[in-house]
């Protein structure tokens, strides 16, 4: 097992290094410059010069390179030329939200998708599962921000049941210490914003979550109707065991294998790429902040940014790869 | 030809008894009883048809407006002249609905067919060289996928600027290595069975064996991938348009730009962005439902 | 009264657009506590059907099973799930053939023993643990402390089986069914395996019913055999009057058609002609009459009844035309012991 996760984490190194290169790359072939997008009307040449001097955007490309490597290992991904923060802080405060969408997001999509997964295949061809398969479908075919749209026209404007906007109720007046919303509220005690804060993230939790939940319900499907006529399952029954024992232990259990590497896949995913859904309910994570950084062409930020979120989905999928040899006993033991 | 050869060939022909055309046309069969998939195909041929007629069935020009309709607050919903009404440039709705299925088509399978190809030839080069080529190309397909398929997109198609071009080049790149791996996995799965061994053993020559026995076999999940990816790749245009990274021309009528630009008339017009909206919807469903029934359709295992 | 009863077993496979398959075609057959019995049958002839129909085990969507299976006084057929699930483990135990495929991979050996005990005693952890240990000593794993925490992956082919074994023995059942299981095993492992299984039923004066295709298995180990052709009973006798006086052609043609050593170089064998798709259904026929040396017109005319092989009541076979008996010593009208 340990040789495993040693291997795995080598063939890290490649990749990182090679994300790196791309996105320094990628930024400096923008078209366009920072310098252009903050002078705006005032650029000329002469003060186009002096910014790109002050950015360092004048040295050989290799030395550029090698300082923002230097800086990276230092986790000193520079200033934000917009809003003139460090990148570091920016995505301090921005990626929390993120997290907690996605965490939102997948609890709903493994909350209902691992059970209607279950007993679709359980239930074979029956309503149940034709419905779930036709819905399943269909969740996969509307995109995320027509979804998000629909959802906050129909429970936000016309019946008024959730908000439609935004983390929290911008008229409460609060503190976030550690700028999980939900952990802050639990964390002073307060009911109110509790409340507040959950009711904000069901909507764009849902919107999130159903391409997830799409997916989900047909990986545990496929699985559990391999599962179910396997051997070890028939034994199962044979020693009399009762339904819901077979079900969970024997089933489930091997079934969850495939099931859980799709749930770590589609985490990573949504970490990384929640944007649709940001923009839509102003969302104030981190793909929304990096959107916005392209048009601005607010380079630290993109550079910091993306290699951010790149290291997090690459990392994302390394622990569910280990996560998997930790669930199957034939990876982890021997 | 060498007697070995000969018996090659022989081999082939008996190994292959209903390769190309029984085996599609089974499948064709067995696809034609599912209700599914028969609503999926027409969904598609819907689509297709309306994309590709769009100038006749459309009954204004999509680009043409008349701003004299609009008023601030008021924009005529459907009605008797215009089926779905007016946009917020008094332009037709329904024409420009029609007119933007020749979009989503266009963008759909041009960027397809270009991811697909590149990522089958590096997909097939690696599965068939093995070794140091193998190694290094699926070195780079790794590190491609390393960054999440949206942020990628977006990345490629900041790079290149705001036109349609850049939103095929985007999701052309994005397909690349999703097809790589998998034609490559394909390969090295076929080149482990039977027929292949059995092939070898005979003295068929290596690029013999991979373009007449492993290639064809692989290409089933391929075209599984790609009825999918078709249904993806709309809906990454939609998306991309959506945040301002389509056609910078403001009148082109795609329906993932139309979709961003009615957000803010959510209250008072919502069917301005239902109409773009549910018409991506129908066109990837149909896709999907297709795509579905043929993955059911070649799976041995999942007989209904 | 016999403990297993089966009577006119009857198992109808739906396959699609009105067609079916009789798996199993009115088996009849009996056993008593402690007894030992064989089925033996080529692939398909429906002994594993029977197995498992016998504990409910089959599919319930497109499968009929008629007739009755009574089982210490109790008709399983037909009994509730509740019911089935409380019999089986407990009262009847199955050992199948592949032991790789019929242990779960993710669960230790322990845990898929102390299941069992936990389910029909309600013993706690501990006690169901140490239990677990003694019943891999029992049937003869080594190191049985340090086996019991072990995967199903992690063990070999024969200690495997003798697990699947001691899963099967835990809460010592009335009667044990064995489906094939020594063919997925090495013909070495295989003898260990099949004295394993003497000594344990002998011991615990368990009933056993072994399921094989491989007369030699039964012959070291069962006390009657039933042979079954087609679904249908077509033998039934003691060992060694099978073996010694078989009656029914298709049983002899089995017993010629084994290779022997101490015949002859060069002497050629005697396959049964044909093969198992060269059948009649049993309502027009005898099943076996297409492949038969000793078919005769009646043959063809109707099913032929079960019954006595000439004065040996205890020896039954389903033939119109049976192998005669060739032995120059007189036959003995009484039973053997």
């Amino acid at each position: 097992m340990l040789k495993f996760s040693v291997r795995r984490l080598l063939q890290l190194v490649p990749i990182l290094l090679g994300l790196s290169i791309l996105v320094f790359a990628w930024v400096h072939a923008l078209p366009g410059g920072p310098a252009q997008a903050l002078l705006g009307e005032r650029a000329t040449p002469a003060r186009v010069e002096a910014v790109r001097h002050d950015y360092g955007l004048d040295r050989p490309i290799a030395v550029q390179y090698l300082s923002y490597m230097n800086k990276v290992v230092h986790f000193d991904f520079g200033q934000s030329i917009t809003t003139q923060r460090s990148v570091t802080s920016e995505i301090r405060r921005r990626f929390p939200a993120t997290i907690e969408l996605t965490l939102a997001a997948m609890l709903f999509a493994i909350g209902v998708g691992i059970p209607l997964g279950f007993w679709s295949a359980r239930r074979y061809l029956s309503w149940i599962d034709n419905t779930s398969m036709a819905g399943s479908l269909l969740g996969i075919s509307i995109p995320v921000f027509f979804l998000a749209f629909i959802l906050k026209y129909v429970f936000a404007v016309k019946l008024g049941w959730l908000p439609s906007v935004g983390r929290i109720d911008v008229t409460r007046d609060v503190r976030h210490p550690t700028g999980f919303y939900v952990l802050d509220a639990i964390l002073t005690l307060d009911v109110g914003t509790l409340v507040d804060v959950l009711k904000h993230l069901v909507l764009p939790g849902i919107a999130l979550g159903t391409i997830p939940l799409a997916i989900v319900t047909r990986i545990t499907r496929a699985a559990v109707l391999e599962v179910e006529n396997e051997d070890y399952v028939r034994t199962a029954e044979a020693k009399g065991l009762t339904a819901p024992v077979v079900n969970r232990r024997h089933i489930l259990k091997n079934a969850m294998l495939p099931v859980a590497t799709v749930i770590g896949l589609q985490t990573g995913l949504l970490l990384s790429g929640a944007v649709l859904t940001e923009i839509v309910f102003a969302w104030g994570g981190m793909g929304s902040f990096l959107e916005q950084a392209i048009f601005d062409r607010d380079f630290p930020v993109l550079q910091g940014g993306i290699l951010f979120l790149a290291i997090v989905f690459v990392v994302v999928n390394l622990l569910v790869d280990l996560a998997y040899g930790l669930l199957d006993p034939r990876i982890r033991v021997r | 030809m060498s007697l070995a050869e000969a018996q090659a060939a022989e081999l082939t022909l008996e190994l292959e008894p209903d390769e190309a055309g029984g085996r599609w046309r089974q499948v064709l069969r067995r696809m034609a009883r599912n209700p599914l998939a028969i609503v999926g195909a027409g969904l598609v041929l819907l689509f297709v048809l309306v994309a590709l007629l769009a100038p006749v069935l459309a009954p204004y020009k999509p680009t043409v407006g008349d701003l004299s309709r609009i008023r601030p607050g008021y924009i005529p919903g459907p009605s008797a002249h215009h089926w779905l009404g007016l946009d917020q440039l008094g332009r037709d709705e329904l024409s420009r609905i029609l007119y933007g299925a020749r979009y989503s088509l266009l963008i759909g399978v041009v960027s397809l067919a270009i991811g697909a190809s590149v990522g089958i030839f590096v997909g097939a080069t690696a599965g068939a060289f093995g070794g140091w080529v193998d190694n290094l190309l699926m070195r780079l397909m790794d590190i491609m996928l390393a960054i999440p398929g949206l942020l990628f997109a977006i990345a490629v198609a900041a790079l290149l600027g705001r036109s349609l071009r850049s939103v095929m080049i985007a999701i052309a790149v994005v397909n690349v290595p999703i097809f790589a791996r998998l034609l490559r996995a394909s390969m090295l799965s076929q080149r482990e069975s039977d027929y292949v061994l059995a092939a070898r053993s005979l003295g068929v020559r290596r690029g013999r064996i991979v373009t007449q026995h492993i290639l064809p076999n692989s290409m089933a999940p391929v075209i599984v991938q790609g009825t999918l990816a078709l249904a993806t790749a709309i809906i990454d245009a939609a998306g991309l348009a959506f945040l301002g990274l389509g056609s910078a021309d403001p009148a082109v009528p795609e329906w993932g730009r139309m979709l961003a630009e009615t957000q803010r008339f959510l209250q008072s017009s919502p069917q301005l962005a239902f109409f773009p909206g549910a018409a991506i919807v129908l066109s990837v469903l149909g896709f999907n439902l297709v795509g579905d029934a043929l993955r059911e359709a070649l799976d041995p295992k999942l007989r209904r | 009264m016999s403990l297993l009863a089966v009577t006119d077993l009857t198992v109808t496979f739906g396959r699609g657009r009105g067609r079916s398959t009789l798996a199993v075609d009115g088996l009849s057959f009996s056993l008593d506590e402690g007894e030992t019995v064989g089925i033996v049958g080529e692939s398909g002839c429906g002994k594993s059907v029977t197995a498992l129909a016998i504990l409910g085990l089959l599919p319930r969507r497109r499968v009929t099973v008629d007739g009755s299976v009574v089982f210490d006084g109790r008709e399983l057929l037909g009994a509730s799930e509740a019911e089935l699930r409380r019999v089986r483990g407990r009262e009847i135990a199955m050992v199948f053939q592949d032991p790789m495929t019929s242990l779960n991979p993710v669960l230790t050996i322990g845990r898929q023993i102390t299941e069992v005990l936990e389910r029909h005693f309600g013993t706690n952890k501990t006690d169901a643990r140490t239990e677990a240990v003694r019943l891999l000593q029992q049937v003869g794993i080594p190191d049985a402390a340090r086996r019991v925490q072990e995967y199903p992956h992690q063990l070999s082919g024969g200690m495997r089986q003798r697990a699947m074994i001691a899963i099967a023995l835990a809460c010592q059942p009335k009667l044990l069914i064995a489906d094939e299981p020594t063919t997925a095993l090495d013909v070495t492992i295989q003898a260990q395996i099949l004295e394993l299984l003497r000594e344990l039923v002998v011991e615990s004066n368990t009933a056993l019913v072994l399921i094989t295709h491989d007369l030699g298995v039964v012959a070291g180990l069962c006390e009657t055999v039933f042979v079954l052709y087609a679904g249908r009973l077509v033998e039934a006798a003691p060992r060694h009057d099978l073996f010694a006086r078989a009656r029914h052609p298709y049983t002899a043609g089995l017993l010629a058609s084994v290779p022997r050593l101490d015949l002859p170089k060069g002497e050629p064998l005697h396959p049964i002609k044909g093969s198992p798709r060269d059948t009649i259904p049993w309502a027009e026929g005898c099943a076996f009459a297409p492949r038969c040396p000793r078919e005769v017109p009646p043959c063809r005319t109707g099913p032929p009844p079960l019954g006595p092989a000439g004065d040996e009541w205890w020896h039954q076979v389903r033939c119109v035309n049976p192998v005669p008996v060739v032995s120059p010593t007189p036959s003995s009208t009484e039973p053997p012991s």
